[in-house]
């Protein structure tokens, strides 16, 4: 040991300092996410029962207890499944022509550089640009669909680079064996390239969901409010979860408060579920598990 | 490309079953091509429609767009972004220089620290953070925070209060300070993890050198790791700045909504182009709806160059580490 010279007390007081910073970092991190969890759980559950998920707010004012969630959580589901089914087909299919047919040229870079700039559109923005479009400029009612296209413009950059990503995964051996059989681009793409990543776009392609199920000013832009039940996604202003929480947390009454948290418990519960399945799903595909 | 080959014997059967199949090739080839096509033009459009929706509402104005300090579009026809755009910078700033030095230790620490066994779950988590709609930060800032925050305030306000930004006379929880903290919460996860991804990204070489010459963790980490991982970490923090500022449900809730220009982040003041937004829609007038999405535009613009600044600065690096990765 005498040809090594020992750490000086100073070096090794300064590693030790920076390594509590970064321990000290990461437990300031997780301190808002088990304040936020604890909160929403135990103040959401003195309202999570069945006439909440039952019942509208129709005739329940801000004071009155009672009134329910079922109007937001319905229009929920509706306009991110019309959401889903606008931009996973857009997506997708840009994912493949980036992958598959655009490689290297010029639209194709300029495509890529613009998803990435899109990811970051703020989501008011995404509102504002459809109300200036759709109900605005085409005179068109606030609705659900007007809320899922606001959605889908979030959406679309998420899912394009998930897929991409996972796309450029599977093996070129798969593909050039594909084609030595005589088997065309566009067969070989629907029928060897997608399965081979099925898993992985489907991870990416709810993890998306689970993101615009979550935004709140689109919808705001575009949904308008109602505390009525409208089932009807293509005529009249709808409600949202997140919207309904919004709504229910900017009233100063307490029985508005229990609302908005037992709205923001299922919001999160339905965020989360998404997440999980979608993690779920690329574990069980996952190669680190010998498939 | 698969071309048909014909062969003598039994060629036509092939070929002919190979050119049915390959009938979907060019709708295939234009249908993703134009998939592509369209998102540019939904880029566009988003430019052109809020351009097109606003100049009605900006010639009806009669202060001056840039620089009234009041947003009247609906009773005076009088508005003007400079205030708004103000609160959107500071309290997005604050919240990097909150964000940042966190994200950059909690990165550190899955890349670094962390078991190896560990990094995977502890990564799990910090995503999590990032799938909490912002509705419910709002929702627990609101509640919670902003009079949690009332005693730390009055104290900074006591003691610091001799700094113009902790000054003021009047302390409330409702602040911009409150909001900065709600928007840190909230960019935090976005900064930790594509600052992981780049220092997991450091040439193994690179540490195990700096480690041969004796260096401790720590070492390690100032000589090899931050100066490799510095461009991404940068771009990181301009893309949550990005996020910050666009962020609305959840400082809408908590900005009192005034209107002016104060550099004291504690005292009842502040607001933000997206705040207000959501704040003003709802009994918004024609003009007043033309003045949201005027300022909406300026929000569209300024994240715009902030996130494509980001990009190009993560591309140029993809360009020079491509092979030393």
């Amino acid at each position: 040991m005498t040809a090594i010279q020992r750490i000086s007390a100073g070096r090794r007081f300064k590693d030790r300092f920076v390594q509590s910073l970064v321990y000290l970092s990461f437990a300031i991190a997780v301190v808002p996410l088990v304040a936020v969890l604890w909160m929403v759980i135990k103040n959401g559950l003195a309202r999570f029962d069945m006439e909440f998920l039952t019942h509208s707010m129709r005739n329940i004012g801000a004071k009155d207890a009672g009134g329910g969630a079922y109007h937001a959580i319905l229009g929920t589901l509706e306009q991110v499944l019309l959401a889903s089914l606008i931009s996973i087909p857009i997506g997708l299919l840009t994912a493949i022509y980036l992958v598959e047919y655009g490689e290297g040229t010029r639209l194709s870079r300029a495509i890529s550089f613009f998803v990435d700039v899109m990811t970051g559109i703020p989501s008011v923005v995404s509102g504002l640009f459809i109300l200036a479009f759709w109900i605005l400029a085409l005179g068109l009612p606030f609705s659900g669909l007007a809320g899922a296209l606001a959605l889908s413009i979030l959406m679309m950059p998420t899912v394009v680079r998930s897929a991409e990503e996972m796309l450029r995964l599977v093996p070129n051996d798969l593909r050039e064996a594909s084609y030595a059989l005589g088997v065309p681009k566009w067969r070989t793409i629907t029928r060897i390239v997608l399965p081979t990543s099925f898993t992985g776009i489907v991870t990416g392609v709810m993890l998306a969901i689970a993101r615009v199920a979550g935004e709140t000013a689109p919808l705001l832009l575009t949904v308008f409010f109602t505390d009525s039940i409208n089932s009807d996604p293509f005529n009249g202003p709808q409600m949202g979860l997140p919207l309904y929480v919004f709504d229910q947390a900017a009233r100063p009454t307490d029985t508005a408060i229990d609302r908005a948290w037992a709205g923001a418990l299922t919001l999160i519960l339905i965020v989360m579920l998404l997440n999980l399945v979608a993690r779920l799903i690329g574990w069980w595909r996952s190669p680190a598990r010998g498939r | 490309m698969a071309t048909p080959v014909r062969t003598r014997d039994g060629g036509s059967a092939l070929s002919r079953s190979a050119s049915r199949r390959s009938r979907g090739e060019v709708p295939f080839r234009y249908a993703s091509t134009g998939a592509g096509i369209l998102l540019l033009a939904i880029m566009a459009a988003i430019a052109v429609f809020l351009v097109v929706e606003a100049i009605p509402a900006l010639q009806a104005n009669e202060g001056n767009f840039f620089t009234t300090l009041t947003w009247e579009p609906n009773s005076s026809q009088s508005f003007g972004i400079a205030a708004l755009a103000f609160g959107t910078l500071i309290s997005a700033t604050l919240a990097l220089i909150m964000a940042v030095p966190v994200a950059v230790g909690v990165a550190l620490f899955i890349s670094h620290y962390a078991p190896r066994r560990m990094a995977g779950i502890l990564g799990y988590v910090i995503d999590l953070l990032a799938a909490v709609p912002s509705v419910v930060y709002g929702l627990w800032g609101v509640i919670f925070l902003v009079p949690f925050m009332q005693g730390p305030s009055e104290f900074l306000n006591e003691y610091l209060g001799f700094i113009p930004l902790f000054g003021g006379d009047v302390v409330a929880g409702r602040s911009m300070l409150t909001a900065s903290i709600v928007l840190a919460v909230m960019i935090l996860p976005i900064i930790a993890a594509i600052s992981r991804e780049v220092f997991l990204q450091v040439p193994r070489m690179h540490e195990e050198a700096a480690l041969a010459l004796g260096a401790t963790r720590w070492e390690v980490i100032k000589t090899a790791v931050l100066p490799f991982g510095r461009p991404g970490v940068i771009s990181a923090s301009m893309l949550g700045l990005g996020r910050a500022m666009g962020e609305t449900i959840a400082v809408a809730l908590i900005f009192p909504a005034t209107f002016g220009i104060s550099l004291e982040i504690l005292t009842p003041q502040g607001n933000s182009i997206a705040a207000n937004i959501a704040n003003g829609f709802g009994e918004a007038t024609p003009v007043g709806r033309g003045a949201l999405i005027a300022s909406g535009l300026v929000l569209f613009v300024i994240t715009l160059l902030v996130n494509m600044g980001a990009r190009m600065i993560i591309a140029r690096r993809k360009e020079y580490s491509g092979a030393a990765a």
